[in-house]
């Protein structure tokens, strides 16, 4: 339950983080209000309606991953075939799906895997592409050549079907193995955005200044390079988190992903797609939901980006 | 331009190399992690040792070093780069058949459906970006924005089941109980999957589902690379001379603006490959990316393993093809 608690705190703490590194970003814009570049960012997406639906609907969202009993009291096991694909009612808001099932339930628990995949994988670009693109970035020279050639590797092998061979040979689809290879195959793209905004940045006096008063790589990389490279992570995290959500669902519905008796958005949809003319909402609910969790966290990306580039104002 | 061409090809070599190793090393690792591959194809049941051990041997499992966790295999792969690049061999399915020459059988359908879904994301894509950026602001400028991000949202495979449904059998349905529509048209067209009476007739929704997913990322391509080069100098000097409006945009401004487009397309290649995996899966065409998924599905990993192997290789040749037109496209290309 750890992750999933820490789940919500993530995806709520997108524009909260913003109050942690303040002190020691450098305040880059808004020279008549003085403000720091996270305050002056804050200010603007609050009063972004845009971001701020998109940032409610993945709360909502986000809160059903994580406490799906406050969402809805009944069991998706909880089946009867002699419900059978019977339509939504005021007491079963989304109907029974083939197996007699509450779908409004299904829906809800469903939202965990999508979402816990799409934070474990994320976290783990995040760390592990964000310390080789430092690396690369600040150290340069042979370091940086061996990073970009692999880097290179991992990009010219489409995503898709690297996600379907290693699925298909692991045989065990679950959470942890989905993942796993989304982190596998995802890890260049962040390394390179930090690598090219390390080295934009490693070449600044205030960095110069630092090595000149004796400090040593870790402390200029971590607390002087960093947080230059944190806007850029942020936003491309954001919406690799939408991404990996739609890619966890793709993977099921091509049968790669999780499997049947589990939960999830993919699996309702390909479970139910022949349906469609007769009982539509069995597909509209779970695409909807999909679709929404996608959009608003690609909204979300594109609002940060707007909000953190001082170009923009 | 020489030395360029040179260069890239060298590094051509290296990168394949590695893309291959990395797919078999990611093979492997699951292999060893998970066990026998074969074992999936019996399901629940328990195959008889020396059923399961011909098999396994047949498929090329049988070596010692798979059990070592771990392991990278280099022998293994060693033997496998022999047996594609020398003999051409890819593996073999379970009734013996090559995978070759199943990909041989597939091949024009994926190639049909590919051309159909790059020439409608290009000829769609590049006017809505042209309508787009000679006109910042305007209608069809917020259509492109708000299209591109919705495009960008919905999953492939959503797009594919609701267009199938509502385009392929609902509407379908209702041009088939018209007598006046021309079979090509209600049957062909609008088949909500394959029909082999129709081969190409029925490709065309599949297609253009498959060029949807990049065709906004076409239109805001083009629209950026309008918006920058309307106001550059010889555009300008362009008009001064008092050429026509028609004559400014289709020729100086739009040469130019065309170059990334170009390039973006070259590349969506491959991306429309992995695409067509998925497109292929709900539209029911018998192309590479069905194969790739019904052999998923039951678990046939050698097939998976030999026609990805194979895609992938299309794909950086793809990529080193795109490169080196890019230089013969645009002469301030230069890696010296």
């Amino acid at each position: 339950m750890s992750d999933l608690t820490s789940a919500g705190a993530a995806i709520g703490g997108a524009p909260v983080a913003g109050d942690g590194p303040t002190t020691d970003a450098p305040g880059g814009s808004g020279k008549e209000r003085s403000a720091s570049l996270w305050a002056d960012a804050r200010r603007q997406l609050v009063r972004d309606p845009v971001f701020m639906i998109a940032f409610l609907y993945i709360l909502v969202v986000g809160s059903m991953a994580a406490f799906p009993k406050l969402w809805t009291s009944q069991d998706p096991r909880n089946c009867d075939t002699a419900r059978s694909r019977i339509a939504p009612s005021g007491e079963h808001p989304f109907g029974f799906d083939i197996l007699g099932c509450d779908y409004y339930s299904h829906a809800i628990y469903g939202a965990r895997p999508s979402m816990v995949i799409a934070i474990m994988a994320t976290t783990a670009i995040v760390v592990f592409g964000g310390v080789l693109g430092l690396l690369a970035g600040y150290y340069g020279g042979w370091v940086d050549t061996i990073i970009s050639r692999v880097m290179d590797i991992f990009f010219s092998l489409p995503f898709l079907l690297g996600a379907i061979v290693f699925l298909t040979v692991i045989k065990r689809q679950n959470v942890w193995t989905i993942a796993m290879v989304l982190f596998l195959l995802a890890w260049p793209t962040i390394a390179r955005i930090i690598r090219g905004s390390v080295i934009s940045s490693k070449d600044l006096d205030y960095v110069h200044a630092a090595k000149a008063v004796g400090a040593r790589n870790g402390r200029i990389m971590f607390r002087h390079i960093l947080p230059n490279a944190i806007a850029p992570m942020l936003v491309y995290a954001t919406i690799v988190l939408g991404s990996f959500v739609a890619a966890e669902a793709t993977l099921t519905f091509l049968g790669v992903g999780l499997q049947p008796p589990a939960q999830s958005w993919g699996i309702m949809i390909s479970t139910h797609q022949v349906y469609f003319l007769e009982d539509p909402w069995l597909l509209l609910f779970p695409c909807g939901l999909l679709v929404g969790t996608v959009l608003s966290f690609i909204l979300m990306g594109d609002a940060l980006r707007d909000a953190l580039d001082p170009k923009f104002r | 331009m020489g030395r360029y061409v040179i260069r890239r090809l060298l590094q051509f070599i290296p990168t394949v190399l590695g893309t291959m190793f990395l797919l078999h090393y990611i093979t492997s690792l699951a292999i060893q992690f998970s066990g026998n591959p074969v074992r999936a194809l019996f399901g629940d049941r328990t195959p008889p040792p020396a059923l399961l051990e011909a098999i396994t041997e047949r498929l090329g499992y049988g070596d010692p070093c798979l059990d070592q966790r771990g392991n990278p295999c280099f022998g293994l792969f060693l033997d496998r780069l022999q047996n594609i690049f020398f003999h051409f061999d890819f593996g073999i399915n379970l009734r013996q058949r090559d995978v070759t020459d199943l990909v041989a059988d597939a091949l024009p359908f994926t190639l049909k459906l590919l051309v159909i879904a790059i020439v409608f994301e290009a000829v769609v894509g590049i006017a809505a970006g042209v309508l787009a950026g000679l006109r910042g602001g305007s209608f069809t400028d917020y259509l492109v924005k708000i299209s591109t991000v919705f495009v960008i949202s919905v999953p492939i495979f959503v797009l594919g089941v609701v267009v199938r449904e509502f385009v392929g059998v609902k509407f379908g349905n209702v041009l088939r109980g018209q007598e006046w529509i021309p079979d090509v048209i209600s049957v062909g067209v609008f088949a909500p999957v394959f029909k082999q009476e129709y081969p190409l007739a029925s490709l065309i929704i599949p297609g253009m589902v498959l060029g949807a997913v990049s065709l906004a990322t076409t239109a805001r391509l083009t629209r950026t690379s309008i918006m920058e080069n309307i106001r550059a100098d010889y555009v300008r000097t362009a008009r001064a001379k008092g050429l026509t409006n028609k004559r400014v945009i289709g020729v100086h401004t739009l040469r130019n603006s065309l170059i990334p487009v170009i390039t973006f397309l070259g590349v969506d290649i491959g991306a429309a490959m992995a695409g067509a995996v998925v497109t292929e899966t709900i539209f029911n065409v018998p192309g590479i990316g069905r194969l790739v998924t019904f052999s998923a599905r039951t678990g046939e990993s050698s097939v998976v393993v030999g026609v990805v192997t194979m895609l992938v290789l299309v794909v950086l040749l793809a990529n080193l093809l795109v490169d080196i037109l890019y230089a013969v496209l645009d002469p301030r290309i230069r890696y010296e």
